[in-house]
């Protein structure tokens, strides 16, 4: 079971192996990073406040702005990119008028690239969230994207 | 009882394995339904396969409803691709492969300790148990097992000395930071086989004498996490951990964390940046303790080797890279996937014979392996043999295992842009020259293929080049100007088409193309204009359309939705 942050800060005593996972774990539960929660981490481990900021400016996975309510990955990996994920990119940016790392001002979509999600074979591939669409083209993502929007926040 | 697996690795989910158990579970027949890992025929992903007696089947392509029909006892032929007596239209997928590593993936439940014990697991601890330390580390160097993260190194003298470091608190860690784009050897084996990596590490902390370890794994991996999360804590009830205690670390997004030392700092807590050997790990490593730090997939082949002997080993492979390799088969290649060969394999063989050719038969270009530290081996040196001697020639690198495949349309001065920009988003900053160097690599990499490429371009990037690699610290700067300097080599008549003739040869730098309507096929269907999505295709249905060369942004919509050929890429 994953731990909550407020447990997981209860039990890091002083302990620098746990920022990370702290980070981690406000990144879930919060969605972004927020000053307070520097603080906060900053207390339960016994580190500088400046030393949690490093760390969490150093990884790609924390964020301290606040992220839409839906995330979209599109995979820029290798395999993607002879594929033409650069295009699915660029489809999905006019789409939905953010660049990417931008988020809608509904606050309803995230667009994020990332390196690779590990399934080449279904390349050109991007997530919505928990959930994988392969084989896209341009118009086709945008589909996806459409309908999922059509689908109502979830 | 006839037996039912769907093939639930991150692949298999994705391209919908997770409806397809679900079917099943929720229409109960007379078979045991049981989730398995990456069987590695991705292409076509989802799997399901079918036990019967001793007999096997596999389907692919498989949908809910078809996954009913074939538990109810249907034999759909065309989506047969491997059965035990060689039907199935891709059978040869996995008899062209020597599946060592990749033993139980595809085959057991991962999540089942009791089905990785029944095909020989966890007997290799037992007999370390009975060797001295001394005698293991021995059996691993005689072995000749060498580092499958890529570098090579001879693992059983990274473990001797380790073990004879000085100090009681060692540390043993697995790399599970698989951050090559278009690699997922290591996933697919932690999802398939988790208690092989996990049986492998503790027969490792026994050689070295350490009591604790970790397993730092990509936080973009949580099924690999959960399976191993699982498998420890199976192994730690069922008393095999005997006082070692292993713990699964999620990294956090930093490519430059797959380096040791950066690894080391990460699980630390700290910002991953590497830092200076010596002093070594096996010295000084995480928490500045002793410690041996090796890769998913050398980790499994150690308990192989304790079990089948060093003589079964070296059987296979070339006699410096002895056992196999775990690719990953991405790319232009019609059959992507997994893909474990003897080292010393022609590069050709997992192209063709087991990626079965070129997808739509379009000329077969280059592979470009290890990622971004690696290169793009040229279509005429594809009968070099995959070994750590034979691929370094080349200007490559082994790498971990990433192998994707380009064709004629992929443009090789595009590909090293790629792989530059990849490596600035990943420089930690630490040094000069592959912070600043390499951005200055990207930027005139990113002008050429913008078409304003200049004559004196071509030597600044070799020079440039060199010199990042002479003056960085860790392996990432030393091998980022790889995808470069093998691609200058092998490609150099692109890179002065580009920069003298303003021509992209594959067609692919926008800048360079324009697309244009062939008036002689055009039918005036309309569907180019319709797949547009700057209007600057126009045209009466039935009549030849015309592009606005203004209008258009090069993206190929109309060339990809044209059924006839009629748009013309120049």
């Amino acid at each position: 079971m994953k731990r909550s942050f407020a447990e997981l800060a209860r039990e890091s005593r002083g302990s620098s192996e746990a920022v990370i996972p702290l980070l981690q774990a406000a990144q879930t539960e919060f969605g972004f990073i927020s000053r307070d929660t520097i603080a906060k981490i900053a207390e339960a481990t016994g580190e500088p406040e400046a030393q949690i900021y490093g760390v969490a400016s150093f990884y790609s996975q924390f964020s301290f702005t606040p992220s839409g309510r839906h995330i979209i990955r599109v995979c820029t990996g290798t395999a993607c990119h002879v594929a033409g994920a650069g295009r699915i990119v660029e489809a999905l940016s006019i789409e939905l008028g953010v660049a990417p790392g931008g988020t809608t001002e509904d606050m309803l979509f995230t667009l994020h690239t990332v390196a690779c999600l590990g399934c080449c074979s279904l390349s050109p591939v991007m997530m919505i969230d928990g959930e994988t669409f392969g084989k896209l083209t341009p118009p086709g993502a945008v589909k996806v994207l459409r309908e999922f929007a059509a689908g109502g926040p979830r | 009882m006839r037996k039912l697996l769907v093939g639930t690795g991150t692949c298999g989910l994705s391209a919908g394995a997770g409806k397809v158990i679900e079917a099943l579970r929720n229409n109960p027949g007379e078979y045991e339904l049981s989730g398995t890992g990456c069987i590695g025929m991705c292409f076509v992903e989802p799997l399901l396969e079918v036990r019967d007696g001793d007999s096997r089947r596999i389907y692919g392509e498989v949908t809910p409803e078809m996954a009913l029909e074939i538990a109810s006892g249907a034999d759909p032929a065309d989506h047969l691709v491997w059965s035990d007596d060689g039907r199935g239209s891709h059978a040869d997928f996995l008899e062209k492969q020597d599946r060592l590593v990749l033993r139980n993936c595809g085959i057991i439940n991962p999540d089942s300790m009791d089905d990785y014990i029944a095909r020989g697991g966890y007997e290799a601890l037992r007999m370390a148990r009975e060797m001295t330390p001394v005698e293991i580390i021995q059996l691993i160097k005689d072995s000749g097992l060498r580092g499958r993260g890529g570098a090579g190194f001879p693992t059983g003298m990274k473990w001797s000395f380790a073990a004879s470091a000085a100090g009681e608190d060692k540390y043993i860690i697995c790399n599970a930071d698989e951050g090559d784009p278009g690699a997922f050897m290591d996933r697919s084996i932690i999802e398939g086989d988790p208690h092989a990596v996990i049986e492998g590490m503790l027969i490792a902390a026994r050689a070295i004498g350490a009591a604790n370890g970790y397993i730092y794994c990509r936080a973009e991996y949580p099924l690999a996490v959960k399976r191993l999360e699982n498998a420890i804590a199976q192994a730690e009830e069922r008393g095999f951990a005997q006082g070692v205690h292993l713990k699964v670390k999620m990294g956090a997004g930093a490519f430059v964390c797959g380096e040791e030392t950066a690894l080391f700092r990460s699980i630390e807590g700290k910002r991953g940046m590497p830092t200076f050997r010596p002093p070594y790990p096996a010295e000084k490593g995480l928490f500045s303790k002793p410690t041996n730090n090796n890769n998913v997939e050398t980790y499994a082949c150690v308990p192989w080797i304790v079990r089948n002997g060093v003589k079964a080993f070296r059987e296979r492979g070339t006699e410096k890279s002895p056992g196999t390799k775990v690719f990953a088969l991405a790319g232009k290649v019609k059959r992507g996937g997994l893909a474990e060969v003897a080292m010393g394999t022609p590069i050709r063989h997992l192209v063709f014979g087991i990626g079965g050719g070129i997808k739509k038969d379009k000329a077969f270009k280059a592979v470009q392996m290890g990622g971004p530290s690696g290169g793009c081996i040229p279509e005429h040196l594809a009968d070099t043999p995959v070994d750590f001697e034979s691929i370094p020639a080349t200007g490559a690198i082994m790498g971990s295992g990433g192998m994707v495949v380009m064709d004629e349309t992929s443009c090789m001065v595009d590909i090293a842009r790629f792989f530059l920009s990849f490596t600035c988003d990943e420089s930690c900053g630490k040094c000069t020259f592959c912070r600043v160097g390499n951005r200055r690599l990207l930027e005139t990499l990113e002008r050429i293929t913008a078409g304003e490429g200049r004559e004196e371009d071509i030597p600044f990037l070799e020079t440039l080049g060199r010199q990042i690699i002479d003056g960085s610290l860790c392996g990432l700067g030393q091998t980022a100007p790889n995808p470069i300097l093998t691609t200058l080599r092998y490609f150099r008549n692109e890179y002065e088409a580009h920069i003298l003739e303003k021509k992209c040869p594959a067609g692919s730098c926008r800048a360079l193309i324009k697309f244009a309507v062939n008036p002689e096929t055009c039918r005036g269907c309309t569907l180019c204009a319709k797949a547009c999505p700057v209007n600057a295709v126009s045209g009466q249905r039935g009549q030849v359309h015309s592009i606005d060369d203004h209008k258009c942004t090069k993206c190929g919509a109309c060339y990809d939705a044209c059924p006839f050929d009629a748009i013309i890429r120049e």
